[in-house]
């Protein structure tokens, strides 16, 4: 089962990966990632963290790339045009990636103690806990401050794409213009 | 000695005096400067007389001359690298006791004289520093231990000479000749450069006394690297003493106000050649090749400089090469090992060529600056007492008895006439320079003083008693300047004491060696004096001859050698020949070599060529920042990729898998 | 069969998976030339990492293991809606999405 439901999803993953890259209207990449996403999240159960699960479909694939999404409609983006390129790119860039991708790949593989994914095997073995229980028990005792400077952070994120994405001229002005568009 | 006796402060007064009146001199009331500018030598010219009545046994704290060489050593060291150990020392003995007394004596003599002559000068406190740091230098040059102290003190007299000569410095011809007496001093001062580095290569010490030592324990010290020592000596000694043929700067360094012309120009600075080869004269004397190139370069000089002054017009060039001529002479004295005679003629020459132009100056500034003789005449009645001085001073250098210069002349003449093969040469040189000496100093007299008035109505400047008082005790001191040597033991039967100088020599002794005059006798003496007298009674009756009376001799004279006047009164045309064959040669060089290939070609293209490649450099990396995103992502990824690959890979093992790989291919 | 059906995943082939997921995102961001589609292959590689953190969390039993990437979600979000409002007000100034067209930067 666990194999089965492995090659599936993995599979997803890629598939959307390699269509993210071919497609040229970025709405198509935007739905490929949010597959890339969903399966990722399947995978995550497959590990045993089913709360990350839950949030990478929640905050991932229902609010991340909803942004994308709207953002895409908002400047209505269209296809990409064949532009000069730059053939650093290609000529510098090509082999570093295949370098990180060999280097890693080496030590994966040639790494020792790494051993089998278990299904339904936990954080814990002991019964009665669960996934979410040790993760809060961590999160709200020992890692109190972070979780809540992690708040402030996307306050500050907040007021920030707000102002950055305002016109100069009021809180109302970029409904009016964008609706005269 | 029972006392000590601070001889560092002797040149140190004179130095104080110099800051004092160099950096405040222009804001202070004119008295102070004076009194500053007078009290340095006067203290310096008594420490000196404190030591030497102390050493005659005299005074407080007697001592006795046994008891010389007397060294102070500065107890901070100097130059201590390896194995050169140089110190600053101070050291007096007989030889520099007496010329120590002639610098300090002279010296005060002529600071008094210029506080009347620049007294309405407008650089008046200038001129007496540099007066005083030049007296500060030949004090340090004299008293010098080693030969390195010696070069700082030669040295600094030739910056405080080119100081005074360009003293009038918005002068063109002033400052010219300043720069030239340094400049050509300094081609004598490589000479004596390069016999110090021999001195230390051959003997690891530049300490006079060691050296002697060292050259009297080993007899294999015999010409070859000595000689050529001593010739890098005499080379510097012939640029700061004015002979062939570093002599140009003399007669140019008339330009300087006539005191300087007195101190540094006749008694002193070109003195310190003479006292350098007596101070060295072991080395001197272990090179009798040397010696004779000393002898024949005096002689030489001596008699081309007499001929010269024949036919100059200008009183102070008259006795500018006059002084050439008598330098000659003491080097003439220094080549043929008489070196207590030679000391004997600087002292004596000191004496009577400072009164000489010290009285000059009397004249000059008394008439209102002109310095022509053609334009001069008949002042004996208008300056008598200045009449009077300069006839003594004629008579001296003319070597009339009992007058100073006879007897240091003589005995001069007397050891070059006993000296080995060219003596009797030399000697009938040395005759031939006297008899133009003397025709020409009488002509100068003639001219300048007796006949009718030639000159113009100038306002006459009486002469004040600044100027009047040193003048007179250089007339007497060249009266009995000469006396110092007379033996008056024996009486009358032993009159040859009388007129040679074997007390001096005796009391020099110790210093300079014995007086290698060998194989003479009383009457050979006597008959060489005559000569000498006879010689200079010739002169004077030929110059009575032409110039007393109104007789047209000299214009005849002239007229007759028409080619031989004009190279006497061109001074032979040495300037000029310098001028083509050195100094053009190096202008050219300057110019065209310096200027525009190094210059020109190689430094600016050199820096052309940096910002060139500076700016090459930067229009390639230029084109490396984009703006473009997408090549700026992919260097990123190729410095992860390179990041990772430095942590990952075990770098000493593929090296050495590597290696071993080409080693084993290269092995087969 | 039943024991193919059966048997484990090695740890390796989610760290695998994970590699080839950060390398086609590194890709992504080298080729495409809209910048919308340029900050998605970001996400792709920041979620190619938050899978090899849940990976190894498992392998080691360790829960900051994970509570590292609720953490990476939650600064994802924030650098998410931040740069999406950078890319507006670009849009706004340049009028154009096109990646080589902005090089305002360059010397």
């Amino acid at each position: 089962m666990h194999l089965i439901l492995f090659f599936v999803f993995a599979g997803f993953c890629l598939a959307g990966a390699i269509n993210l890259l071919l497609q040229s209207h970025p709405i198509n990449s935007a739905l490929s990632l949010i597959v890339v996403m969903t399966s990722l999240a399947v995978l995550y159960l497959l590990l045993g963290a089913e709360f990350l699960a839950a949030a990478q479909v929640i905050v991932y694939a229902g609010a991340i790339m909803v942004l994308f999404t709207f953002v895409v409609m908002l400047l209505n983006a269209g296809r990409e045009e064949r532009t000069l390129g730059s053939r650093t790119a290609r000529s510098v860039g090509f082999p570093a990636v295949v370098a990180i991708l060999a280097v890693i790949a080496t030590v994966i593989l040639k790494a020792q103690g790494l051993g089998v994914a278990t299904l339904g095997e936990g954080l814990t073995n002991a019964k009665g806990s669960t996934n979410i229980e040790v993760l809060s028990g961590v999160l709200f005792h020992e890692l109190l401050l972070p979780f809540e400077v992690t708040s402030i952070l996307i306050l500050i994120a907040i007021l920030g794409a707000v102002a950055l994405a305002s016109r100069g001229d009021g809180p109302h002005g970029s409904r009016e213009r964008m609706g005269g568009e | 000695m029972s006392a000590p006796l601070h001889l560092w402060l002797i040149p140190l007064l004179p130095f104080a005096g110099f800051l004092l009146n160099g950096i405040l001199g222009r804001r202070l009331p004119k008295w102070i400067v004076t009194a500053v500018a007078l009290l340095a030598p006067a203290a310096a010219f008594g420490l000196v007389l404190n030591a030497a009545l102390g050493l005659f046994g005299i005074g407080p704290a007697p001592g006795s001359f046994s008891s010389l060489p007397y060294v102070e050593t500065c107890p901070l060291p100097w130059i201590d690298i390896g194995a050169l150990h140089v110190d600053f020392s101070f050291v007096l003995d007989q030889l520099s006791l007496v010329m120590l007394l002639v610098v300090t004596g002279v010296g005060f003599l002529i600071h008094v004289y210029s506080v009347g002559y620049m007294s309405h000068e407008e650089g008046y406190a200038r001129y007496f520093s540099y007066l005083n740091l030049f007296l500060f230098f030949m004090t340090v040059l004299v008293l010098a231990g080693n030969a390195l102290v010696m070069f700082v003190g030669w040295e600094g007299v030739g910056l405080a000479s080119y100081l005074l000569i360009g003293f009038w410095f918005r002068k063109t011809s002033a400052a010219d000749a300043g720069k030239k007496a340094f400049i050509v001093n300094r081609i004598g001062d490589f000479g004596f450069l390069i016999g110090m580095f021999l001195l230390l290569a051959n003997f690891g010490t530049l300490t006079f006394t060691e050296i002697a030592t060292k050259l009297g324990q080993d007899p294999g010290w015999q010409g070859g690297v000595v000689t050529v020592i001593a010739l890098c000596l005499l080379l510097g000694a012939t640029g700061k003493s004015a002979q062939l043929p570093l002599y140009v700067w003399l007669p140019d360094a008339m330009e300087g106000p006539t005191p300087v012309s007195a101190l540094i120009h006749a008694a002193t600075m070109v003195t310190a050649g003479v006292y350098m080869i007596a101070r060295t004269h072991v080395l001197f004397d272990h090179s009798p090749f040397a010696l004779s190139v000393v002898a024949i370069v005096g002689a030489a000089t001596a008699l081309f400089a007499a001929t010269i002054g024949l036919v100059q017009n200008d009183i102070k060039r008259v006795l500018a090469y006059s002084t050439i001529s008598q330098l000659g002479y003491m080097f003439l004295g220094c080549g043929v090992a008489a070196y207590s005679a030679a000391i004997f003629h600087l002292v004596t020459h000191a004496f009577f060529k400072a009164l000489l132009f010290l009285a000059a100056g009397s004249v000059i500034h008394a008439i209102g600056g002109e310095q022509d003789l053609r334009r001069m005449g008949g002042l004996w009645k208008r300056m008598p007492f200045t009449f009077a001085v300069t006839t003594v001073g004629v008579l001296a250098i003319a070597g009339f008895p009992p007058f100073a210069g006879f007897f240091s002349k003589d005995a001069i003449l007397y050891a070059a006439y006993l000296h080995g093969a060219n003596g009797k040469a030399l000697w009938f040189v040395g005759v031939v320079t006297a008899l133009l000496t003397s025709f020409y100093m009488f002509r100068l007299w003639y001219l300048a003083f007796l006949g009718k008035p030639r000159g113009e109505d100038a306002p006459h400047h009486a002469t004040p008693w600044s100027m009047l008082g040193p003048l007179v005790i250089l007339a007497l001191l060249s009266i009995c300047g000469g006396w110092i040597g007379i033996e008056p033991s024996g009486g009358l039967s032993n009159w040859t004491n009388w007129i040679n100088m074997e007390r001096f020599s005796g009391f020099l002794a110790p210093a300079v060696g014995a007086n290698a005059a060998e194989g003479g006798s009383a009457g050979l003496e006597l008959i060489l004096s005559g000569a000498a007298v006879g010689v200079a009674l010739l002169g004077w009756l030929v110059a009575h001859l032409f110039y007393r009376q109104k007789s047209r001799l000299p214009a005849q004279a002239a007229a007759a050698l028409p080619g031989g006047y004009k190279l006497l009164a061109n001074k032979y045309y040495v300037d000029e020949f310098y001028g083509a064959a050195v100094v053009k040669p190096l202008l050219a060089i300057s110019t065209y070599l310096l200027g525009w290939v190094v210059d020109k070609a190689l430094l600016g293209g050199a820096a052309w060529l940096l910002g060139g490649v500076a700016t090459f450099a930067g229009a390639l990396l230029q084109r490396w920042q984009s703006g473009n995103i997408r090549s700026y992502a992919a260097w990123l990824a190729a410095g992860a990729a390179a990041v990772l690959l430095f942590l990952v890979v075990p770098w000493p093992d593929v090296l050495a898998s590597l290696s071993a790989i080409h080693l084993g291919a290269a092995g087969h | 069969m039943s024991s193919f059906l059966t048997q484990e995943v090695p740890i390796s082939w989610y760290l695998l998976l994970s590699a080839v997921l950060f390398s086609l995102g590194v890709i992504g961001f080298l080729i495409k030339r809209n910048l919308i589609t340029v900050f998605m292959s970001i996400e792709l590689m920041l979620n190619a990492v938050n899978l090899s953190f849940v990976t190894f969390a498992h392998q080691w039993h360790a829960v900051k293991g994970q509570i590292f990437v609720f953490f990476v979600m939650m600064v994802v979000a924030a650098e998410a809606a931040v740069g999406l409002a950078i890319i507006i007000a670009v849009f706004r100034a340049r009028a154009t999405l096109a990646v080589d067209r902005i090089d305002l930067m360059k010397l």
